[in-house]
Protein backbone atom coordinates (compact mmCIF):
# COMPACT_ATOMS: atom_id res chain seq x y z
CA UNK A 1 0.00 0.00 0.00
CA UNK A 2 2.39 2.39 1.20
CA UNK A 3 4.96 1.49 -1.31
CA UNK A 4 2.43 2.85 -4.12
CA UNK A 5 2.02 5.57 -2.66
CA UNK A 6 5.79 6.13 -2.32
CA UNK A 7 6.13 5.16 -5.73
CA UNK A 8 3.19 7.67 -7.27
CA UNK A 9 4.78 10.58 -4.96
CA UNK A 10 8.85 9.71 -6.28
CA UNK A 11 7.02 10.02 -10.30
CA UNK A 12 5.39 12.72 -10.07
CA UNK A 13 8.35 14.63 -8.25
CA UNK A 14 10.86 12.54 -11.05
CA UNK A 15 8.51 14.09 -14.28
CA UNK A 16 7.49 17.64 -12.11
CA UNK A 17 11.14 18.42 -12.67
CA UNK A 18 12.97 19.09 -15.88
CA UNK A 19 16.00 15.96 -15.30
CA UNK A 20 13.50 13.39 -16.37
CA UNK A 21 12.32 15.25 -19.64
CA UNK A 22 15.70 16.08 -20.67
CA UNK A 23 16.75 12.88 -19.85
CA UNK A 24 14.31 10.95 -22.27
CA UNK A 25 14.60 13.89 -24.47
CA UNK A 26 18.38 13.57 -25.08
CA UNK A 27 17.93 9.26 -25.34
CA UNK A 28 15.38 9.37 -27.76
CA UNK A 29 17.20 11.84 -30.12
CA UNK A 30 20.17 9.85 -29.61
CA UNK A 31 18.81 6.58 -30.24
CA UNK A 32 17.01 8.20 -33.60
CA UNK A 33 20.37 9.19 -34.66
CA UNK A 34 22.04 5.88 -34.09
CA UNK A 35 18.63 4.16 -35.35
CA UNK A 36 19.24 6.24 -38.73
CA UNK A 37 22.54 5.26 -39.02
CA UNK A 38 22.26 1.53 -38.43
CA UNK A 39 19.43 1.65 -41.04
CA UNK A 40 21.31 3.41 -43.88
CA UNK A 41 24.52 1.11 -43.14
CA UNK A 42 21.94 -2.00 -43.54
CA UNK A 43 20.95 -0.74 -47.18
CA UNK A 44 24.04 -0.08 -48.15
CA UNK A 45 25.12 -3.80 -47.57
CA UNK A 46 22.03 -5.65 -48.25
CA UNK A 47 22.63 -5.98 -52.07
CA UNK A 48 26.06 -8.01 -50.95
CA UNK A 49 24.14 -9.99 -48.31
CA UNK A 50 21.70 -11.83 -50.77
CA UNK A 51 24.74 -13.77 -51.72
CA UNK A 52 24.83 -15.21 -48.78
CA UNK A 53 24.24 -18.94 -47.52
CA UNK A 54 22.19 -17.60 -44.20
CA UNK A 55 22.53 -14.49 -44.18
CA UNK A 56 22.08 -12.00 -41.26
CA UNK A 57 18.23 -10.42 -40.84
CA UNK A 58 17.06 -6.81 -39.99
CA UNK A 59 17.12 -7.54 -36.54
CA UNK A 60 20.19 -8.61 -36.35
CA UNK A 61 21.57 -5.59 -37.92
CA UNK A 62 20.00 -3.49 -37.07
CA UNK A 63 17.53 -3.60 -34.19
CA UNK A 64 20.16 -5.47 -32.04
CA UNK A 65 22.90 -2.91 -32.33
CA UNK A 66 20.41 -0.04 -31.42
CA UNK A 67 19.63 -2.01 -28.15
CA UNK A 68 23.56 -2.69 -27.53
CA UNK A 69 24.14 1.22 -27.90
CA UNK A 70 21.13 2.22 -25.63
CA UNK A 71 22.63 -0.18 -23.36
CA UNK A 72 25.67 1.67 -23.28
CA UNK A 73 24.31 5.04 -23.14
CA UNK A 74 21.93 4.17 -19.74
CA UNK A 75 24.83 3.72 -17.85
CA UNK A 76 25.01 7.17 -17.96
CA UNK A 77 21.64 7.70 -17.80
CA UNK A 78 20.89 5.50 -14.70
CA UNK A 79 22.81 7.40 -12.30
CA UNK A 80 21.47 10.50 -12.94
CA UNK A 81 18.30 9.12 -12.07
CA UNK A 82 19.20 7.18 -8.84
CA UNK A 83 21.35 9.81 -7.57
CA UNK A 84 18.52 11.83 -6.50
CA UNK A 85 16.47 8.90 -4.36
CA UNK A 86 17.98 8.83 -1.34
CA UNK A 87 20.81 10.97 -1.24
CA UNK A 88 18.51 14.68 -2.24
CA UNK A 89 16.12 13.12 0.32
CA UNK A 90 18.93 13.00 3.21
CA UNK A 91 20.17 16.47 1.98
CA UNK A 92 17.25 18.27 2.41
CA UNK A 93 15.49 16.42 5.55
CA UNK A 94 12.17 15.04 3.78
CA UNK A 95 13.29 11.67 4.07
CA UNK A 96 12.61 12.41 7.56
CA UNK A 97 8.56 12.28 7.25
CA UNK A 98 9.36 8.89 5.32
CA UNK A 99 11.00 7.37 8.43
CA UNK A 100 8.86 8.86 10.86
CA UNK A 101 5.99 7.31 8.64
CA UNK A 102 4.09 3.80 9.06
CA UNK A 103 5.97 2.85 5.76
CA UNK A 104 8.73 0.18 6.52
CA UNK A 105 12.06 0.46 5.11
CA UNK A 106 11.38 -2.34 2.69
CA UNK A 107 8.59 -0.36 1.25
CA UNK A 108 10.00 3.11 1.07
CA UNK A 109 13.03 1.01 -1.15
CA UNK A 110 10.22 -1.20 -3.07
CA UNK A 111 8.38 2.00 -3.76
CA UNK A 112 11.42 4.24 -4.74
CA UNK A 113 12.67 1.32 -7.09
CA UNK A 114 9.21 0.57 -8.37
CA UNK A 115 9.24 4.45 -9.52
CA UNK A 116 12.77 3.81 -11.14
CA UNK A 117 11.48 0.76 -13.60
CA UNK A 118 8.58 3.03 -14.26
CA UNK A 119 10.20 5.58 -15.78
CA UNK A 120 13.28 2.99 -17.14
CA UNK A 121 10.48 0.78 -18.68
CA UNK A 122 8.85 4.22 -20.36
CA UNK A 123 12.21 5.45 -22.39
CA UNK A 124 12.76 1.53 -23.41
CA UNK A 125 9.75 1.88 -24.58
CA UNK A 126 10.60 4.76 -26.70
CA UNK A 127 14.27 3.32 -28.05
CA UNK A 128 12.40 -0.25 -28.66
CA UNK A 129 9.65 1.34 -30.86
CA UNK A 130 12.11 2.49 -33.02
CA UNK A 131 13.18 -1.04 -34.62
CA UNK A 132 9.75 -1.74 -34.12
CA UNK A 133 8.49 0.85 -36.94
CA UNK A 134 10.30 -1.27 -39.17
CA UNK A 135 7.20 -4.00 -38.91
CA UNK A 136 5.90 -1.20 -41.09
CA UNK A 137 7.48 -2.78 -44.60
CA UNK A 138 9.20 -5.30 -43.00
CA UNK A 139 9.45 -8.35 -41.31
CA UNK A 140 11.59 -8.44 -37.43
CA UNK A 141 12.92 -11.93 -35.78
CA UNK A 142 10.25 -11.86 -32.89
CA UNK A 143 12.42 -14.12 -30.50
CA UNK A 144 15.70 -12.36 -31.36
CA UNK A 145 14.12 -8.97 -30.61
CA UNK A 146 12.43 -10.06 -27.47
CA UNK A 147 15.72 -11.54 -26.06
CA UNK A 148 17.70 -8.65 -26.73
CA UNK A 149 14.80 -6.16 -25.58
CA UNK A 150 14.69 -8.71 -22.20
CA UNK A 151 18.58 -8.10 -21.64
CA UNK A 152 18.49 -4.51 -21.70
CA UNK A 153 15.46 -4.54 -19.28
CA UNK A 154 17.32 -6.43 -16.72
CA UNK A 155 20.40 -4.86 -17.19
CA UNK A 156 18.24 -1.09 -16.55
CA UNK A 157 16.90 -3.22 -13.43
CA UNK A 158 20.31 -4.09 -12.64
CA UNK A 159 22.06 -0.63 -13.03
CA UNK A 160 19.12 0.92 -11.27
CA UNK A 161 18.81 -1.27 -7.71
CA UNK A 162 22.98 -0.40 -7.74
CA UNK A 163 22.19 3.22 -8.05
CA UNK A 164 19.63 3.25 -5.36
CA UNK A 165 21.86 1.28 -3.13
CA UNK A 166 24.90 4.14 -3.93
CA UNK A 167 21.87 6.75 -3.47
CA UNK A 168 22.01 5.36 0.55
CA UNK A 169 25.91 6.21 1.19
CA UNK A 170 25.88 9.52 0.73
CA UNK A 171 23.73 12.85 1.36
CA UNK A 172 25.04 14.63 -1.39
CA UNK A 173 23.59 14.09 -4.94
CA UNK A 174 26.22 15.00 -7.25
CA UNK A 175 28.71 12.37 -4.79
CA UNK A 176 25.71 9.56 -5.25
CA UNK A 177 26.16 10.19 -9.37
CA UNK A 178 29.86 9.93 -9.18
CA UNK A 179 29.97 6.64 -6.98
CA UNK A 180 27.13 5.29 -9.37
CA UNK A 181 29.25 6.05 -12.45
CA UNK A 182 31.96 4.05 -11.11
CA UNK A 183 30.47 0.73 -9.77
CA UNK A 184 28.59 0.82 -13.10
CA UNK A 185 31.38 1.51 -15.66
CA UNK A 186 33.71 -1.12 -13.39
CA UNK A 187 31.37 -3.52 -13.23
CA UNK A 188 30.69 -3.19 -17.16
CA UNK A 189 34.67 -2.92 -17.92
CA UNK A 190 35.46 -6.44 -16.03
CA UNK A 191 34.22 -8.32 -18.83
CA UNK A 192 36.21 -6.68 -20.98
CA UNK A 193 39.63 -8.94 -21.51
CA UNK A 194 38.96 -12.75 -20.45
CA UNK A 195 42.13 -14.02 -21.23
CA UNK A 196 43.84 -14.16 -17.60
CA UNK A 197 42.77 -17.15 -16.84
CA UNK A 198 40.71 -18.13 -13.42
CA UNK A 199 40.62 -14.33 -12.17
CA UNK A 200 39.72 -13.37 -15.75
CA UNK A 201 36.89 -16.27 -16.12
CA UNK A 202 35.54 -14.69 -12.59
CA UNK A 203 35.69 -10.92 -13.23
CA UNK A 204 34.01 -12.15 -16.87
CA UNK A 205 31.10 -13.30 -15.03
CA UNK A 206 30.88 -10.56 -12.90
CA UNK A 207 30.55 -8.63 -15.69
CA UNK A 208 26.99 -6.43 -16.33
CA UNK A 209 28.10 -6.92 -20.47
CA UNK A 210 28.95 -10.64 -21.01
CA UNK A 211 25.41 -11.58 -19.94
CA UNK A 212 23.89 -8.92 -21.56
CA UNK A 213 25.81 -9.89 -24.96
CA UNK A 214 24.27 -13.51 -24.55
CA UNK A 215 20.88 -12.29 -24.91
CA UNK A 216 21.64 -10.19 -27.29
CA UNK A 217 22.83 -12.89 -29.42
CA UNK A 218 19.06 -14.23 -29.03
CA UNK A 219 20.45 -16.85 -26.36
CA UNK A 220 18.42 -16.60 -22.98
CA UNK A 221 20.32 -18.77 -20.50
CA UNK A 222 18.57 -19.20 -17.07
CA UNK A 223 22.22 -18.43 -15.29
CA UNK A 224 22.12 -15.03 -17.16
CA UNK A 225 19.00 -14.31 -16.27
CA UNK A 226 19.45 -15.69 -12.31
CA UNK A 227 22.83 -13.20 -12.30
CA UNK A 228 20.69 -9.88 -13.32
CA UNK A 229 17.76 -10.94 -10.58
CA UNK A 230 20.61 -12.12 -8.17
CA UNK A 231 22.39 -8.31 -8.75
CA UNK A 232 19.07 -6.97 -7.89
CA UNK A 233 18.13 -8.72 -4.81
CA UNK A 234 21.36 -8.12 -3.41
CA UNK A 235 21.43 -4.52 -4.42
CA UNK A 236 17.94 -3.70 -2.81
CA UNK A 237 18.76 -6.00 0.05
CA UNK A 238 21.75 -4.01 1.02
CA UNK A 239 19.93 -0.57 0.57
CA UNK A 240 17.24 -1.94 3.21
CA UNK A 241 20.30 -2.56 5.57
CA UNK A 242 21.99 0.41 4.59
CA UNK A 243 19.04 2.47 5.75
CA UNK A 244 17.91 0.39 8.80
CA UNK A 245 21.75 1.06 9.43
CA UNK A 246 21.01 4.77 9.39
CA UNK A 247 17.98 4.66 12.02
CA UNK A 248 19.91 2.86 14.31
CA UNK A 249 23.42 4.46 14.27
CA UNK A 250 22.47 7.88 13.32
CA UNK B 1 -6.21 7.49 32.34
CA UNK B 2 -2.85 6.39 30.33
CA UNK B 3 -0.75 9.32 29.27
CA UNK B 4 -0.91 9.20 25.04
CA UNK B 5 3.23 9.63 24.99
CA UNK B 6 5.54 8.07 27.37
CA UNK B 7 8.91 7.59 27.68
CA UNK B 8 11.35 5.99 29.75
CA UNK B 9 15.14 6.02 30.61
CA UNK B 10 15.48 7.24 26.55
CA UNK B 11 19.34 6.80 26.24
CA UNK B 12 21.49 7.49 23.30
CA UNK B 13 24.94 8.00 22.36
CA UNK B 14 26.98 8.83 19.26
CA UNK B 15 30.00 7.64 19.88
CA UNK B 16 31.67 8.02 23.32
CA UNK B 17 29.11 11.36 23.83
CA UNK B 18 25.58 10.70 25.92
CA UNK B 19 23.28 12.75 23.40
CA UNK B 20 20.65 12.05 25.85
CA UNK B 21 21.04 10.03 29.12
CA UNK B 22 17.94 8.62 30.88
CA UNK B 23 15.16 10.88 30.11
CA UNK B 24 11.57 10.34 30.93
CA UNK B 25 8.47 11.87 31.02
CA UNK B 26 4.98 11.45 30.27
CA UNK B 27 1.80 13.81 28.23
CA UNK B 28 -1.69 13.45 28.59
CA UNK B 29 -4.29 14.20 26.31
CA UNK B 30 -4.73 18.05 26.30
CA UNK B 31 -1.24 18.65 27.63
CA UNK B 32 1.33 20.86 26.14
CA UNK B 33 4.99 19.55 26.63
CA UNK B 34 7.75 22.69 26.19
CA UNK B 35 11.30 20.93 25.88
CA UNK B 36 13.45 23.56 26.92
CA UNK B 37 17.51 23.44 26.43
CA UNK B 38 20.17 25.50 25.01
CA UNK B 39 21.22 24.54 21.64
CA UNK B 40 23.03 21.02 21.56
CA UNK B 41 21.10 20.28 24.98
CA UNK B 42 19.81 16.89 23.38
CA UNK B 43 16.09 18.51 22.62
CA UNK B 44 16.43 17.25 18.66
CA UNK B 45 17.76 13.57 19.57
CA UNK B 46 15.35 13.24 21.96
CA UNK B 47 12.33 13.99 19.34
CA UNK B 48 13.96 12.07 16.47
CA UNK B 49 13.91 9.04 18.82
CA UNK B 50 10.10 9.70 19.88
CA UNK B 51 9.13 10.02 16.33
CA UNK B 52 10.94 6.42 14.90
CA UNK B 53 13.55 8.43 13.44
CA UNK B 54 16.18 6.68 15.86
CA UNK B 55 16.64 4.00 17.49
CA UNK B 56 17.58 4.26 21.02
CA UNK B 57 19.98 2.62 22.72
CA UNK B 58 18.00 1.97 26.08
CA UNK B 59 14.61 3.05 27.04
CA UNK B 60 10.65 2.73 26.18
CA UNK B 61 8.49 4.71 23.89
CA UNK B 62 4.90 4.43 24.09
CA UNK B 63 2.73 5.96 21.70
CA UNK B 64 -1.10 6.16 22.71
CA UNK B 65 -0.53 3.02 24.71
CA UNK B 66 1.30 0.94 21.77
CA UNK B 67 5.50 0.73 22.47
CA UNK B 68 6.97 2.23 19.16
CA UNK B 69 9.98 -0.62 19.23
CA UNK B 70 7.42 -3.44 19.56
CA UNK B 71 4.68 -1.91 16.82
CA UNK B 72 6.35 0.24 14.81
CA UNK B 73 3.68 0.35 12.15
CA UNK B 74 1.03 0.50 14.54
CA UNK B 75 2.58 3.40 16.88
CA UNK B 76 3.67 5.64 13.91
CA UNK B 77 0.61 5.82 12.35
CA UNK B 78 -0.78 7.96 15.54
CA UNK B 79 2.69 10.00 15.71
CA UNK B 80 2.31 13.70 13.41
CA UNK B 81 6.18 14.63 13.19
CA UNK B 82 7.67 17.92 12.02
CA UNK B 83 11.36 18.11 12.45
CA UNK B 84 13.55 20.50 12.54
CA UNK B 85 13.84 21.72 9.30
CA UNK B 86 10.17 20.81 7.44
CA UNK B 87 10.34 17.90 5.39
CA UNK B 88 8.45 19.44 2.24
CA UNK B 89 8.66 18.05 -1.58
CA UNK B 90 9.41 21.40 -3.23
CA UNK B 91 8.39 20.69 -6.69
CA UNK B 92 4.99 19.43 -4.95
CA UNK B 93 1.83 21.49 -4.67
CA UNK B 94 0.14 22.34 -1.14
CA UNK B 95 -2.49 19.92 -1.51
CA UNK B 96 -0.45 16.97 -3.47
CA UNK B 97 2.12 17.17 -0.56
CA UNK B 98 -0.84 17.37 2.51
CA UNK B 99 -2.65 13.97 0.40
CA UNK B 100 0.68 12.22 0.27
CA UNK B 101 1.72 12.86 3.72
CA UNK B 102 -2.08 11.58 5.04
CA UNK B 103 -2.06 8.57 2.36
CA UNK B 104 1.73 7.54 3.48
CA UNK B 105 -0.11 7.77 7.49
CA UNK B 106 -2.35 4.93 6.17
CA UNK B 107 -5.59 7.57 5.23
CA UNK B 108 -7.43 5.77 2.95
CA UNK B 109 -7.68 7.54 -0.12
CA UNK B 110 -11.56 8.55 0.23
CA UNK B 111 -10.94 10.16 3.60
CA UNK B 112 -8.01 12.02 2.12
CA UNK B 113 -9.12 15.43 0.52
CA UNK B 114 -11.73 16.31 3.67
CA UNK B 115 -8.56 15.86 6.33
CA UNK B 116 -6.58 17.90 3.71
CA UNK B 117 -9.17 20.70 3.78
CA UNK B 118 -9.71 20.39 7.14
CA UNK B 119 -5.78 20.40 7.81
CA UNK B 120 -5.24 23.85 5.64
CA UNK B 121 -8.62 25.60 7.27
CA UNK B 122 -6.91 24.76 11.01
CA UNK B 123 -3.18 25.92 9.55
CA UNK B 124 -4.11 28.80 7.68
CA UNK B 125 -3.45 27.66 4.38
CA UNK B 126 -6.91 28.15 2.49
CA UNK B 127 -5.86 30.06 -0.67
CA UNK B 128 -2.78 27.86 -1.14
CA UNK B 129 -3.33 24.72 -1.53
CA UNK B 130 -2.63 25.25 -5.57
CA UNK B 131 0.51 26.66 -4.90
CA UNK B 132 3.78 24.85 -5.29
CA UNK B 133 5.54 24.51 -2.38
CA UNK B 134 9.00 26.15 -3.26
CA UNK B 135 7.18 29.31 -4.07
CA UNK B 136 5.91 30.07 -0.54
CA UNK B 137 7.39 32.28 1.51
CA UNK B 138 9.37 30.91 5.01
CA UNK B 139 6.41 31.29 7.18
CA UNK B 140 3.99 28.98 4.64
CA UNK B 141 6.41 26.55 4.42
CA UNK B 142 6.43 26.06 7.60
CA UNK B 143 2.60 26.15 8.40
CA UNK B 144 2.81 23.19 5.44
CA UNK B 145 5.13 21.90 7.94
CA UNK B 146 3.02 21.91 10.35
CA UNK B 147 0.00 20.89 8.59
CA UNK B 148 2.00 17.97 7.71
CA UNK B 149 2.22 16.88 10.93
CA UNK B 150 -1.50 17.29 11.58
CA UNK B 151 -3.37 16.04 8.51
CA UNK B 152 -4.05 12.40 9.82
CA UNK B 153 -5.07 14.17 13.22
CA UNK B 154 -2.72 11.85 15.32
CA UNK B 155 -2.94 11.46 19.08
CA UNK B 156 0.55 12.46 19.62
CA UNK B 157 2.44 15.71 17.85
CA UNK B 158 5.50 16.54 18.16
CA UNK B 159 7.10 19.69 16.75
CA UNK B 160 10.73 20.54 16.81
CA UNK B 161 11.57 24.35 16.94
CA UNK B 162 8.04 25.22 15.11
CA UNK B 163 8.61 28.73 15.14
CA UNK B 164 11.95 28.97 14.45
CA UNK B 165 12.87 31.45 11.74
CA UNK B 166 9.23 33.28 11.95
CA UNK B 167 8.84 36.81 12.07
CA UNK B 168 6.72 38.22 15.13
CA UNK B 169 3.28 38.15 13.53
CA UNK B 170 3.81 34.56 12.06
CA UNK B 171 5.44 33.62 15.51
CA UNK B 172 2.14 34.62 17.45
CA UNK B 173 0.18 32.53 14.50
CA UNK B 174 1.85 29.35 15.10
CA UNK B 175 1.42 29.94 18.91
CA UNK B 176 -2.08 29.85 18.69
CA UNK B 177 -2.52 26.93 16.48
CA UNK B 178 -0.09 25.00 18.82
CA UNK B 179 -2.59 25.73 21.71
CA UNK B 180 -5.46 24.67 19.32
CA UNK B 181 -3.66 21.60 18.61
CA UNK B 182 -2.97 20.83 21.99
CA UNK B 183 -6.47 21.14 23.27
CA UNK B 184 -7.22 17.63 20.98
CA UNK B 185 -4.11 15.86 21.63
CA UNK B 186 -0.60 15.88 23.40
CA UNK B 187 1.68 18.21 22.26
CA UNK B 188 5.81 17.92 23.02
CA UNK B 189 7.39 21.12 21.42
CA UNK B 190 11.12 22.14 21.99
CA UNK B 191 12.45 25.42 21.50
CA UNK B 192 15.12 28.00 23.16
CA UNK B 193 13.29 30.43 23.94
CA UNK B 194 11.56 30.62 27.01
CA UNK B 195 9.00 33.26 26.75
CA UNK B 196 7.28 30.44 23.90
CA UNK B 197 7.51 27.89 26.53
CA UNK B 198 5.36 30.02 29.28
CA UNK B 199 2.81 31.77 26.49
CA UNK B 200 1.85 28.16 24.88
CA UNK B 201 2.84 25.22 27.69
CA UNK B 202 1.08 23.40 30.00
CA UNK B 203 4.50 21.60 31.33
CA UNK B 204 8.11 22.83 31.16
CA UNK B 205 10.49 20.26 30.79
CA UNK B 206 14.54 21.54 30.97
CA UNK B 207 16.86 19.37 29.06
CA UNK B 208 20.82 19.93 29.39
CA UNK B 209 23.39 17.75 28.80
CA UNK B 210 21.14 14.60 27.57
CA UNK B 211 19.56 15.06 31.25
CA UNK B 212 16.34 16.32 32.40
CA UNK B 213 17.52 19.04 35.17
CA UNK B 214 13.69 20.51 35.48
CA UNK B 215 9.87 19.74 35.21
CA UNK B 216 7.03 21.89 36.32
CA UNK B 217 3.37 21.73 35.56
CA UNK B 218 2.81 25.33 34.23
CA UNK B 219 -0.92 25.26 35.13
CA UNK B 220 -0.66 24.67 39.12
CA UNK B 221 -0.98 27.17 41.55
CA UNK B 222 2.05 29.21 42.17
CA UNK B 223 0.96 31.45 44.84
CA UNK B 224 2.47 28.84 47.38
CA UNK B 225 5.63 30.07 46.68
CA UNK B 226 5.90 33.78 47.93
CA UNK B 227 3.83 36.80 47.13
CA UNK B 228 4.82 40.15 46.64
CA UNK B 229 2.55 43.06 48.65
CA UNK B 230 2.83 46.71 48.87
CA UNK B 231 0.68 48.28 51.99
CA UNK B 232 -0.65 51.78 52.55
CA UNK B 233 -0.48 51.32 56.26
CA UNK B 234 2.02 49.26 57.35
CA UNK B 235 2.02 47.01 60.07
CA UNK B 236 4.48 46.00 62.03
CA UNK B 237 6.25 43.47 60.09
CA UNK B 238 5.86 40.65 62.76
CA UNK B 239 1.76 41.12 62.77
CA UNK B 240 1.93 40.29 59.06
CA UNK B 241 3.65 37.34 60.06
CA UNK B 242 0.18 36.11 62.54
CA UNK B 243 -1.91 36.31 59.49
CA UNK B 244 -2.61 32.50 58.88
CA UNK B 245 -0.87 30.80 55.95
CA UNK B 246 2.46 33.07 56.35
CA UNK B 247 5.50 31.68 57.23
CA UNK B 248 7.57 34.30 57.19
CA UNK B 249 7.41 38.29 56.54
CA UNK B 250 10.39 40.17 55.29
CA UNK B 251 10.43 44.40 54.79
CA UNK B 252 11.82 45.58 52.36
CA UNK B 253 10.80 49.48 52.65
CA UNK B 254 8.64 51.72 51.52
CA UNK B 255 5.63 49.78 52.78
CA UNK B 256 6.39 46.52 50.84
CA UNK B 257 6.78 42.97 52.05
CA UNK B 258 7.66 39.90 50.57
CA UNK B 259 5.93 36.71 52.34
CA UNK B 260 6.74 33.25 52.23
CA UNK B 261 3.78 31.32 52.18
CA UNK B 262 2.93 27.78 53.97
CA UNK B 263 2.37 25.30 51.24
CA UNK B 264 -1.07 25.45 50.72
CA UNK B 265 -2.35 26.06 47.16
CA UNK B 266 -5.67 28.04 48.67
CA UNK B 267 -3.90 30.16 50.68
CA UNK B 268 -3.37 32.50 47.85
CA UNK B 269 -6.63 33.91 47.23
CA UNK B 270 -7.88 33.75 51.30
CA UNK B 271 -4.70 35.60 52.15
CA UNK B 272 -5.36 38.55 49.85
CA UNK B 273 -8.83 38.61 51.26
CA UNK B 274 -7.24 38.70 54.94
CA UNK B 275 -4.88 41.53 54.12
CA UNK B 276 -7.59 43.64 53.15
CA UNK B 277 -9.83 43.39 55.46
CA UNK B 278 -6.53 44.01 58.24
CA UNK B 279 -7.50 47.62 56.91
CA UNK B 280 -4.03 48.43 55.43
CA UNK B 281 -4.64 49.98 52.39
CA UNK B 282 -3.28 46.49 50.13
CA UNK B 283 -2.10 48.69 47.03
CA UNK B 284 -0.47 45.67 45.20
CA UNK B 285 -0.32 41.98 45.92
CA UNK B 286 1.83 39.96 43.02
CA UNK B 287 2.53 36.23 42.91
CA UNK B 288 5.86 35.26 42.30
CA UNK B 289 7.18 32.52 40.57
CA UNK B 290 10.98 31.28 41.18
CA UNK B 291 12.17 28.34 39.09
CA UNK B 292 12.13 28.45 35.57
CA UNK B 293 13.43 31.44 34.25
CA UNK B 294 16.34 31.68 36.84
CA UNK B 295 17.04 28.01 36.11
CA UNK B 296 17.07 28.56 32.48
CA UNK B 297 19.84 31.20 32.51
CA UNK B 298 21.78 29.50 35.03
CA UNK B 299 21.86 26.85 32.81
CA UNK B 300 22.37 28.47 29.43
CA UNK B 301 25.30 30.27 31.35
CA UNK B 302 26.72 26.61 32.15
CA UNK B 303 26.32 27.65 35.62
CA UNK B 304 24.92 24.19 36.85
CA UNK B 305 26.97 21.23 35.56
Amino acid sequence: MSTFVIAGRELRGLFLSPLAWTLLAAMSFIMAWIFLVQLDAFQLIQPRLKGLESPPGLTALVAVPVLRAAAGISLLVVPLLTMRTFSAELQSGSFDLLRSSPAGTSAIVAGKYLALLVFLAAMLAIVTAMPLSLLAGSHLDPGLLAAAVTGVALLLAGCAALGLFVSTLSSQPAMAAVMSYGLLLLLWLFGSDSDRGSLGAVLDWLSLRTHLETLLRGLVHLSDLLYYLLCIGTALALTVRRLELRRTEG
Amino acid sequence: MEPLLEAENLTRCFGERRAVDGVGFSAHCGEVLGLLGPNGAGKSTTMRMLSGCLAPNVGRIRLAGLDLLRQPREAKARVGYLPEHPPLYPELRVDEYLRFAARLRGVPARQAGALVERAKRRCGLGETGRRVIGNLSRGYQQRVGIAQAIVHEPPVVILDEPTAGLDPIQNREVRELIGEIGTRCAVLLSTHILPEVQAVCTHALIIHRGRLVYSEDLRAGTADQGVLIALERPPATLEITRLPGVREAKELGGGRFQLELEAHRDAAGTLAERIAAQGWGLREYTPLRPGLEQIFVELAAGEIA
